[in-house]
């Protein structure tokens, strides 16, 4: 936290002690293994004594509470802080299946990745999506994060040995599964007055959405994920422009089926014709996406979002997107959830809330 | 800014143990709170949710779990917490969402359900202590709210006999709350011959354990005109957070609490709190809590608080009513619920619909707050009644 903090701060040109006004941060007690968790993170990030909060969600609904507060116009900067500590994390399934109804799903004992083994099943069956098409985001994502020096999972595999890899949860193999990572990310946002002043480059958050649908298994629409619709469309109305005029995408990738059914509850394109649309279309997660980079769990979407601000301000090394000036990113909180969050942003053309520098580390 | 109005609040019976799952007592007080504005569901744009640790539930991402009881199928949803700070805290939480100009209807919930943790949630507490130089002493937050309690009454000279009398103006407050888990008349010898848990903290000085949850609907103040004539808005909002090292600090004085009270009362334009304000609902999940944060809140100078309780300014008649609803000592301490039910005491005593409870001096600025974590958390809301400016 302290690390991705000062890079943070450094890159923005900020002093945490004078100049950030609101610190918020995003985690999960159980995952951390403590109670109360938001108790440790003033001092790793210069908080003391100052307006910390955190947020329990994904790192993109950080975001959007730190963007609501600079928009009352009470707060001028506001720094977010996520981070993935899942290497200390015992047993990780067991605190997943914490997550499962108490009354309906967790006697069943069952290990929650089998979920998305049954919602792949479900997509591929009513979709139109192919089978390889799934295995071949594995192949994208992990040599994207080749050129990614934050990434833990670069390699070059085939769609061939994707599925040659264990059947972990029918139909799902393990090699479309994302692995854990541990990771931070402090992310500094601005006001625009603020950002102008602070920056020749801010990235202007120009439309952000997030939603919740059921989170009873029973009751879900299994074939669609419409957290991401609705979120899509919520941050696509507030940002003027459809998420299709992206040049770029970072897109949940927690399974590797959920590239494909994210991009399509984006509007970007029918699952059907994904092998088409990534050969042609706009880069869909040039950092290398969760496959390649590692599951940061809460911290993933903040993460994401740290990679397109780098994008945008060309800063993105052998990753860069050429000429890239408008970007989507997508979040989803993970099995047994449906909570997820799109924010839509550009380099040069302004918006109602500034994101100021950003860093990872 | 948009100023953001409050028309409607809704809470459950505070209770040892409730039959209710989380997500019922959620629904309850969201369905009461959405009664009680005149509106329906589909009115609202979005949800802001308080819950505090996971571990009193038993739930790991327990807002998602909490979701769909708290109204937010289909809509923006998101939690915050501070600890014990969450309850009043997401009061401010939904504050943003209507201020900030993305949305115009919020419905703010708070739930606790502690006696899911067996054989009883003090073990909860247990890991909130840094796991590498306190856990492994077995701490438990009664013995580091007696260090505080103790340095407190040392510095000021404070008796104990005058710490009581906040307990038993509470528990004697909550008798007229239909909602009280623990509303009763006790005298000062009561809490005095209580059980010593961890002296000076015996057990009449402390909140109990507490099952419930409690909502409250904000809105712009254009829809507010749409629903009632007797809105009430929410004019200041503050929060601080201090460093986990709270054995790097003196315990007598909550500097947090002061830093948030000022922000929220910059934003209210209050500058005399002691004047400005009528009545007065502090976190007092133990009793010399109230008294350690009316001096947060600047409603006295330090070490005074024990003084207006004595002369009864703090009583619901008196000049400076303090928890006029019970408090957490009364009421009940579901921990992120009790602060929401702060916030509810508020809007009702300002529309004048406290019934029994409401207080004397014709309200019209009032304020709320939490406190917790490792004793380094503020969280404060001011709210005014329709009609008055800030």
């Amino acid at each position: 936290m302290y690390e991705a903090a000062v890079k943070a701060y450094e890159d923005a040109g900020v002093e945490p002690r004078k100049d950030v006004e609101s610190f918020v941060g995003v985690s999960e007690d159980f995952w951390e293994g403590t109670s109360i968790f938001d108790e440790y993170l003033p001092d790793q990030i210069g908080g003391a004594l100052r307006p910390v909060c955190t947020i329990g969600g994904d790192g993109l609904a950080g975001v959007a509470n730190a963007a609501m507060q600079i928009m009352t116009g009470r707060i001028g900067v506001a720094a977010v802080e996520s981070h993935s500590k899942l290497s200390e994390v015992d047993r990780p399934l067991k605190v997943l299946q914490m997550a499962l109804d108490p009354v309906l799903n967790r006697p069943l004992d069952l290990n929650p990745h089998a979920l998305a083994g049954l919602e792949m099943a479900r997509f591929l069956d009513g979709s139109g999506a192919k089978r390889n098409d799934c295995a071949r985001v594995v192949a994208k994502n992990r040599r994207n994060a080749i050129a990614n020096p934050l990434a833990a999972y670069p390699a070059r595999v085939t769609s061939e040995l994707v599925l040659r890899s264990d059947e972990t949860f029918s139909p799902m193999r393990r090699l479309e599964m994302s692995a854990p990572a541990d990771g931070a990310t402090v992310l500094v946002l601005a006001s625009e007055e603020r950002a102008r002043r602070l920056s020749d480059d801010p990235v202007w958050i120009d439309g952000m959405g997030w939603a919740n649908d059921t989170p009873t298994l029973e009751a879900r629409d299994w074939a669609r994920a419409r957290y991401a619709e609705w979120s899509a469309k919520r941050a696509s109305k507030m940002a003027g422009w459809p998420s299709k005029k992206a040049d770029l995408f970072e897109i949940d990738d927690t399974y590797a089926y959920k590239e494909i059914q994210h991009a399509g509850a984006l509007g970007l394109c029918k699952p059907a014709e994904y092998a088409g649309f990534i050969r042609e279309g706009p880069p869909i997660n040039p950092s290398g996406g969760s496959l390649g980079c590692g599951h940061l769990m809460d911290a993933t979407g903040l993460f994401r979002l740290g990679e397109a601000v780098d994008q945008l301000r060309g800063l993105a090394g052998r990753r860069q997107v050429k000429g890239a000036r408008r970007a989507v990113v997508q979040s989803w909180r993970g099995v047994p959830t449906t909570a997820g969050a799109v924010l839509m942003l550009s380099g040069r053309d302004g918006g109602p809330a500034g994101a100021g520098k950003g860093a990872v580390a | 800014m948009r100023r953001v109005a409050v028309i409607g609040a809704g809470m459950t019976k505070f209770v040892r143990r409730a039959k209710e799952t989380g997500k019922e007592l959620s629904f309850e007080a969201a369905r009461m709170a959405l009664d009680s504005a005149g509106m329906e569901i589909k009115d609202i744009q979005c949800v802001a949710e308080g819950t505090a640790p996971d571990a009193f539930d038993g739930m790991h991402m327990k807002a998602e779990y909490l979701s769909d009881g708290s109204g937010a199928y289909g809509k923006p949803y998101t939690r915050s917490f501070v600890g014990g700070g969450t309850g009043v805290f997401t009061g401010v939480h939904g504050w943003w969402h209507v201020a900030s100009g993305m949305f115009d209807t919020c419905l703010v919930v708070g739930e606790e359900k502690m006696s899911s943790c067996q054989p009883h949630p003090q073990g909860a507490f247990l890991t909130i202590f840094d796991n590498l130089t306190e856990r492994q002493l077995g701490p438990n937050l009664v013995w580091i709210f007696a260090l505080e309690m103790n340095r407190y009454m040392t510095r000021h000279r404070i008796k104990k006999e005058d710490v009581a009398l906040v307990s038993v103006k509470n528990h004697g407050n909550a008798m007229d709350h239909p909602a009280a888990q623990l509303g009763m008349r006790i005298t000062v010898e009561d809490v005095l011959n209580s059980e010593v848990l961890a002296y000076p903290v015996q057990r009449l000085d402390i909140s109990p354990t507490s099952d419930g949850a409690a909502a409250l609907v904000f809105c712009t103040e254009e829809v507010a005109r749409k629903y009632t004539d007797n809105p009430v808005f929410v004019d200041g909002v503050g929060w601080h957070l201090d460093t986990a090292y709270w054995t790097d600090r003196d315990l007598y004085y909550p500097l947090y609490v002061e830093k948030a009270a000022r922000m929220a009362y910059k934003m209210a334009r209050i500058d005399n709190p002691r004047r400005q304000i009528s009545f007065a609902e502090p976190y007092d999940p133990f009793d010399y809590k109230e008294l350690h944060h009316m001096e947060g809140l600047q409603l006295c100078k330090k070490g005074e608080a024990p003084v207006l309780t004595r002369e009864g300014v703090t009583q619901r008649d008196g000049d400076l009513p303090t928890c006029p609803s019970g408090g957490a000592l009364g009421v009940g301490n579901p921990i992120a619920a009790t602060g929401v039910m702060k916030l509810c005491e508020m809007f009702w005593q300002l529309r004048g619909e406290a019934g029994k409870r409401q207080v004397k001096n014709d309200p019209h600025t009032a304020v709320a707050q939490a406190w917790g974590d490792l004793m380094q958390v503020g969280t404060v809301v001011v709210m005014r009644r329709g009609g008055e400016h800030p």
